[in-house]
């Protein structure tokens, strides 16, 4: 049984959870009775072939989808539970998405994309340009603030939309192949941003690939998932936090 | 998300299909132009036939015998009224005291005599009356040729048009085109006409014998000059008893002409004071004629009037404007299909986009919000736009009309209204219509699953 410490230590927590979609006469189980337990402030990378439900899990995480069955609990609330309202402000507050095709507006300027979690959250217009520019700022783009996303190569797009996706100061970041469409000396510089922001803001991050080296170089904890099921879990010994701060130094 | 982050953002998207959206602000503005066009022209109608109405002066006048004379104008007043013997005469008095009655203008004896007058030697006999100075905004009196009594006292005659052909002698066989009254006014404005009446006065030495009326009457000519010609009748209310020349009541009063009422004083021997065969009053506007009416039958006076023309020529616009509203609305309803169209195709196309902002904490009135913002700018454009058009459009019709009616010879008109209330409801309607339209395009985006939309490609 787990102490009350423990207890407040758990970030994530799904029990048993499914995710089940008809589609046409069989019955598709992206998630199939998956429990896992993620602590505070851990690096997580959900590793697993296409379609072993990782993405799948990782949306039910951030609650952009519901359970077919099972809980998801985050921070102590019952996703499942949540109105879609509720939800909405969960996801709001919460949680800060990273996506494998950047998912920038195009229509609008760097700016006014990481500006547009804040005007959900009715944050004065002065004060979300002043947060925004300094979150540009953070990711080397401060340059390139009135461009708009078609103008800047993949890496500059994806600081820009780890810039958004931190801009409400979420306690999750939800990462989904994050470098996946980007080269490998890019990719780097995105993960070394992630692995930042878990160390210095305490920040649990979930982060879904398919590529085993990239897990094993940046992430504590390896979760592997197959046909919807968790089939093995492996604490990354070569990145145990203290070795990880020996690499940097 | 605060109305005005999500007014910007509607606007920026947009301007992002500017000729798409663009074209269903058109079709929104056709409409609202339309439904202005329509209404403006059943409220423009309407003003029009209310001014002659009113200036016909038809509408607003009571006429007042006394029943002493059995000249009224309804039995069921004589039956049901007091008997001529004991109903009192239609004097001053009785005059002064109608002008006195609430929502009455003026109260004006009618004056009336067929007399001689003789123009260029020659003599003509026919009815004159005297006229109000009132009577100048009578609509009988536009376009007539010279100009109307310059004073309540001046020696001046208005003629209507058949009596001007007479004194030219210039009267249209049958078949004959009409003269036109400008030409008639060329040769007859300015010129003078004498007219010979009798003049009624006191006698100097009435004796205490007389119970009733006496008088003598003095045969008089008055040199009077053709001020104007008109082409209407402004009296055509009398019926038989219709003049064809009019000297100024004042004037008129201050002659003592004798009228065919004075000898019946004199047989009735009612007393001193004339009488006057009938007085008109002026009501100040058409809805008072009734109360107006009544107060003066209670009198004990007989009372004609044309009532009720004006209500039902309200409640016939009514169901003119109510129509033509309808008709309008057609188009805005069309448009409003248009505005359906365009944001569920927008809703296809930024699916992505709505996907992302559900994922970065958009709320379902947040999506709802942005949709409805955009339906709701169209419709401001769109009403703004619409009104603009069809005020310009009215113009046109207004401007052409006119044309057509002075090739025609008629006088210029407005047939053509944009009252402030018109303008305001117009885009307040197409505002209203815009949101309604937006109803099922916002609320299918704010139902779209983030998951499915960020997947959509």
């Amino acid at each position: 049984m787990r102490s009350i410490d423990d207890e407040k230590k758990i970030a994530i927590q799904t029990e048993n959870v499914c995710r089940h979609y008809p589609m046409g006469e069989t019955l598709i189980r992206a998630v199939d009775g998956i429990s896992l337990q993620v602590q505070a402030g851990e690096f997580v990378a959900l590793l697993g072939t296409s379609g072993s439900g990782k993405s799948s899990l990782l949306n039910l995480i951030a609650g952009l989808d519901r359970p077919t069955s099972g809980s998801v609990m985050v921070q102590g609330h019952n996703l499942a539970a949540l109105s879609r309202d509720d939800l909405s402000k969960y996801r709001l507050r919460k949680v800060g998405m990273v996506f494998q095709s950047f998912n920038l507006i195009p229509s609008m300027t760097l700016l006014e994309n990481v500006e547009l979690p804040m005007r959900f959250a009715e944050v004065d217009r002065v004060k979300r340009n002043g947060l925004a520019e300094e979150a540009l700022r953070r990711v080397g783009l401060s340059a390139r603030l009135r461009h708009r996303p078609t103008e800047l190569s993949g890496g500059e797009q994806q600081r820009a939309s780890l810039a958004r996706a931190l801009i409400n100061q979420p306690q999750l970041l939800l990462a989904d192949e994050p470098t996946g469409n980007l080269d490998s000396r890019t990719g780097g510089e995105i993960m070394n941003f992630i692995r930042e922001f878990n160390e210095t803001m305490g920040m649990t991050v979930v982060m879904v690939t398919h590529e085993r080296a990239l897990a094993e170089r940046y992430a504590e904890r390896m979760v592997f998932l197959a046909d919807g099921k968790l089939v093995d879990d492996q604490r990354n010994v070569a990145v145990a936090a203290g070795a990880r701060r020996e690499e940097r130094s | 998300m605060k109305f005005y982050d999500s007014a910007e953002l509607a606007l920026r998207n947009l301007r992002e299909s500017v000729l798409r959206n663009s074209l269903t602000t058109v079709g929104i503005s056709v409409g609202v132009a339309s439904l202005v066009a329509m209404l403006s022209l059943g409220i423009g109608l309407q003003q029009m036939a209310g001014r002659r109405l009113q200036k016909s002066g038809l509408f607003d006048t009571v006429v007042v015998t006394s029943r002493r004379d059995f000249r009224g104008f309804n039995r069921d007043q004589e039956r049901n009224g007091p008997s001529a013997a004991e109903s009192p005469a239609l004097d001053e008095a009785a005059r002064l005291k109608m002008e006195r009655l609430t929502n009455v203008a003026e109260a004006y004896p009618d004056i009336r005599l067929i007399t001689e007058l003789r123009y260029e030697g020659k003599q003509h006999l026919t009815m004159v009356a005297g006229l109000p100075f009132s009577a100048k905004s009578n609509d009988a009196f536009d376009g007539m040729a010279g100009s109307f009594f310059s004073s309540d006292m001046a020696s001046e005659v208005v003629l209507q048009k058949s009596f001007a052909e007479e004194l030219l002698d210039r009267t249209p066989k049958t078949g004959e085109d009409d003269v036109k009254v400008s030409e008639l006014g060329s040769a007859l404005v300015g010129k003078e006409l004498t007219m010979r009446y009798a003049q009624r006065t006191a006698p100097e030495n009435a004796g205490s014998d007389q119970t009733g009326a006496a008088y003598s009457v003095i045969s008089r000519e008055l040199r009077l000059k053709i001020a104007g010609i008109c082409d209407l009748d402004p009296d055509s209310m009398r019926g038989q008893a219709r003049a064809r020349v009019f000297l100024p009541l004042k004037l008129a009063e201050s002659l003592h002409m004798m009228q065919s009422s004075n000898m019946r004083d004199t047989s009735e021997a009612v007393s001193g004071v004339p009488t006057y065969s009938n007085v008109s009053v002026r009501v100040s506007s058409p809805k008072y004629v009734q109360q107006v009416e009544d107060a003066i039958r209670k009198m004990g006076f007989n009372t004609f009037s044309i009532i009720d023309a004006t209500r039902s020529m309200r409640q016939f616009f009514a169901v003119l404007d109510l129509f033509l509203g309808i008709f309008g609305s057609l188009a805005l309803a069309v448009a409003s299909i248009g505005i359906v169209n365009t944001l569920v195709m927008a809703i296809l196309e930024r699916r992505r986009e709505i996907g992302i902002m559900k994922a970065l904490g958009a709320s379902d009135s947040d999506v709802k919000g942005l949709f409805f913002a955009e339906a709701g700018a169209m419709g401001i454009l769109g009403g703004f736009l619409g009104v603009a058009l069809g005020w310009i459009i009215g113009h046109v019709i207004n401007f052409g009309t006119n044309i057509y009616l002075k090739r025609q010879q008629f006088p210029p008109e407005n047939i053509w209204s944009v009252p402030w209330w018109l303008v305001g409801g117009a885009i307040a309607f197409a505002i209203v219509v815009s949101l309604l339209s937006g109803l099922y395009p916002a609320s299918r985006a704010a139902r779209l699953d983030p998951v499915q939309a960020l997947r959509y490609e």
